[in-house]
């Protein structure tokens, strides 16, 4: 049952009910129901095609879904528009790095500043204090939203001219700029090399230890086990598994889903230990 | 073919800011156009450079749209037409006072303009220009054909000149101080709109609407404003040009006339400040010199544009800003340091 007769329980942020959205003929995500935990951090894997990217966009508002409901923070938000969505405090990055490369670093975070103004084309005209007010406050945003991202001192650097790594940090001071409580990330390692990706699993780490409620989609298994409290294992648009990476891991749903349902049962054993394999060797990294 | 201008657009507002940023190169020209008149007492100049200022608010117009948000309107004409319309009709038939009529008729453009934009917007990129364009094919048979409010085949005739404390604005010096200063009120006004949070999040919405979105920026909201301010500023132009040539006929508000303002963009720079009127003037006066030729003109134009299109396809100001970069280039030796727009 979903919480909305008492919508500010502190122990669920952001919950969604039998959540589905289909395109044509393709049930791309179907039936899947659960609940983000604030200030946590929580992994959603699986195949290629599982419905990550799908689920994401249905949260952040850019789909609007065929079936189920989303609620954030108590309140309805199933047929809300994106801007509305942002602003209510679910932002998001996209699985391609995308950012105005032709623009400053730190007028990519101004304008992720823009859902928190409201001075229009006559603010605009008339030059009015506002305009000023507003201008100034979404610039000093832009620069706390940098600082977060790990990109201060590169303000005034066009975006297109830094490394992927940088960009991603680009994208998600973007994100920060909206000033945020849930911060979905689509992929943020994909694309770049192993010694970034420990960076920004840093900096992600850093970010929800500040207090931000953190969703992220992503391939590299090393980063979801250094990471993630708690993960949703997506598989056919549906929710297959979900728990602690521990409880994950080990889930046979899980592993079929992975391998597919031929492979011979030694090779999914021999899956199955490499996997508890490099999962204790991290944990083991990370305690060190 | 939108995206081919938008790419234009992109590529010209990253490094054109740094003239942009400072005034005075802007009020150099302004003092040296106002000096004009009094050093020059040449009615032909004089009418030319009218018709420059008059066409380069019109491109100012278009230029909010398509060069800082990306949409290409095809109606611009249409509104210009209703613009000039709205000025004839209110002074000839109404009896209106040209300082009323003029503002009435740009607030009418704005009003239409809304309305367009919530139909053409539910469309995107190559759809929107389609239906602006049949939209403005509407407004000109429209025109053509209500006999009665327009005058129909037979045009509108004997606009009057407007008088301002005694001054009569029809003597061509008089006038010509009407559009300089209508033209730097324009310019100032969108130079304020490009750099506010309004103007950067247009270069948002041009630059990719989803991404726009995820920032949270609505928009619809600032598409139907920009829509608003981009019909407007046609009117204002189609107001003074009612006055200036005293004649009105359905044939101006047609799509030949948007697209000879998308050329004076193009020409200029789309999506720059110094464009619009850059292009303008260019045009204009390259089409007075080369008259004598009558329809054998277009042998120079079309291939002028080809080359224009294929070498400089950020336009005139582009080619500034290029060699604005390539300087700074050599004297940063390989720093990326870019200027915000006031940020």
């Amino acid at each position: 049952m979903l919480a909305s007769d008492h919508p500010a329980r502190p122990d669920v942020l952001l919950e969604f009910d039998d959540l589905g959205i289909r395109f044509g003929g393709n049930q791309a995500v179907q039936g899947v129901t659960g609940r983000i935990t604030p200030g946590v951090i929580t992994a959603i894997i699986g195949p290629n095609g599982a419905g990550k990217s799908t689920f994401f966009n249905l949260i952040s508002g850019f789909y609007k879904p065929t079936s189920g409901r989303i609620l954030f923070g108590g309140q309805d938000i199933t047929k809300a528009p994106t801007h509305e969505v942002v602003r209510l405090g679910i932002a998001r990055t996209f699985q391609t790095t995308t950012i105005y490369k032709e623009l400053s670093v730190l007028e990519n975070a101004v304008l992720g500043h823009r859902v928190r103004t409201n001075s229009g084309l006559w603010d605009a005209l008339l030059g009015t204090g506002r305009e000023r007010r507003q201008r100034a406050a979404s610039t000093e945003a832009a620069h706390v939203a940098l600082a977060r991202a790990g990109l201060a001192g590169q303000e005034h650097t066009l975006a297109g001219n830094l490394t992927q790594e940088a960009q991603k940090r680009v994208s998600i001071a973007m994100a920060l700029a909206t000033e945020p409580k849930v911060l979905l990330l689509d992929e943020p390692a994909a694309g770049i090399n192993p010694e970034e990706t420990v960076n920004l699993t840093r900096t992600i780490r850093e970010l929800a230890a500040g207090g931000l409620t953190v969703v992220l989609i992503e391939h590299k298994m090393s980063m979801i086990m250094t990471l993630a409290d708690h993960i949703m294992v997506l598989h056919h648009g549906q929710k297959i598994a979900e728990g602690s990476p521990q409880q994950v891991s080990r889930d046979p749903a899980v592993i079929e889903a992975y391998l597919g349902g031929h492979a011979e049962p030694h090779v999914k054993q021999a899956a199955t230990e490499e996997l508890a394999a490099e999962q204790a060797q991290i944990q083991g990294g990370h305690h060190a | 073919m939108t995206n081919k201008l938008q790419q234009a657009a992109v590529s010209n507002t990253a490094a054109r800011r740094n003239v942009m940023q400072s005034g005075w190169p802007w009020l150099l020209v302004a003092v040296l156009a106002a000096l004009l008149p009094q050093v020059i007492h040449n009615t032909y100049i004089n009418d030319v450079a009218i018709n420059v200022m008059i066409w380069s608010v019109a491109a100012y117009g278009m230029n909010v749209m398509l060069g800082y948000a990306g949409l290409l309107p095809l109606a611009h004409a249409g509104f210009f037409g209703i613009g000039a319309y709205a000025v004839g009709i209110l002074t000839l038939k109404l009896g209106w006072n040209f300082w009323l009529a003029w503002p009435v008729g740009v607030l009418i453009c704005s009003l239409l303009g809304l309305l367009l934009g919530l139909i053409a917007f539910r469309t995107r990129d190559d759809v929107f220009a389609i239906l602006t364009l049949g939209i403005g094919v509407i407004i000109t048979q429209v025109i053509n054909k209500w006999d009665a409010l327009t005058g129909g085949n037979d045009g509108l005739n004997g606009v009057q000149p407007p008088q301002f404390f005694g001054i009569d604005m029809g003597k061509s010096a008089h006038f010509y101080y009407l559009t300089l200063v209508t033209l730097a009120v324009v310019i100032f006004l969108v130079a304020r709109v490009r750099n506010s949070l309004f103007g950067r999040s247009l270069i948002a919405i041009r630059g990719g609407e989803d991404l726009a979105r995820s920032a949270g920026i609505n928009v619809y909201t600032h598409k139907l404003r920009v829509m608003m301010l981009s019909t407007g500023l046609a009117g204002l132009a189609g107001g003074l040009y009612a006055v200036y040539i005293g004649f009105l006929g359905a044939a101006v508000t047609g799509p030949a006339t948007t697209f000879t303002i998308l050329l004076y963009l193009l020409v200029g720079g789309v999506g720059t400040l110094t464009g619009p009127l850059l292009g303008t003037l260019i045009i204009r006066v390259l089409q007075q010199s080369i008259q004598g030729l009558q329809d054998y003109q277009y042998i120079v134009f079309g291939p002028l544009l080809v080359v224009l299109v294929m070498f400089f396809p950020a336009g005139l100001a582009g080619i500034w800003t290029r060699v604005q970069a390539a300087r700074s280039a050599r004297i940063g030796q390989g720093s990326k340091e870019v200027q915000d727009a006031g940020v």
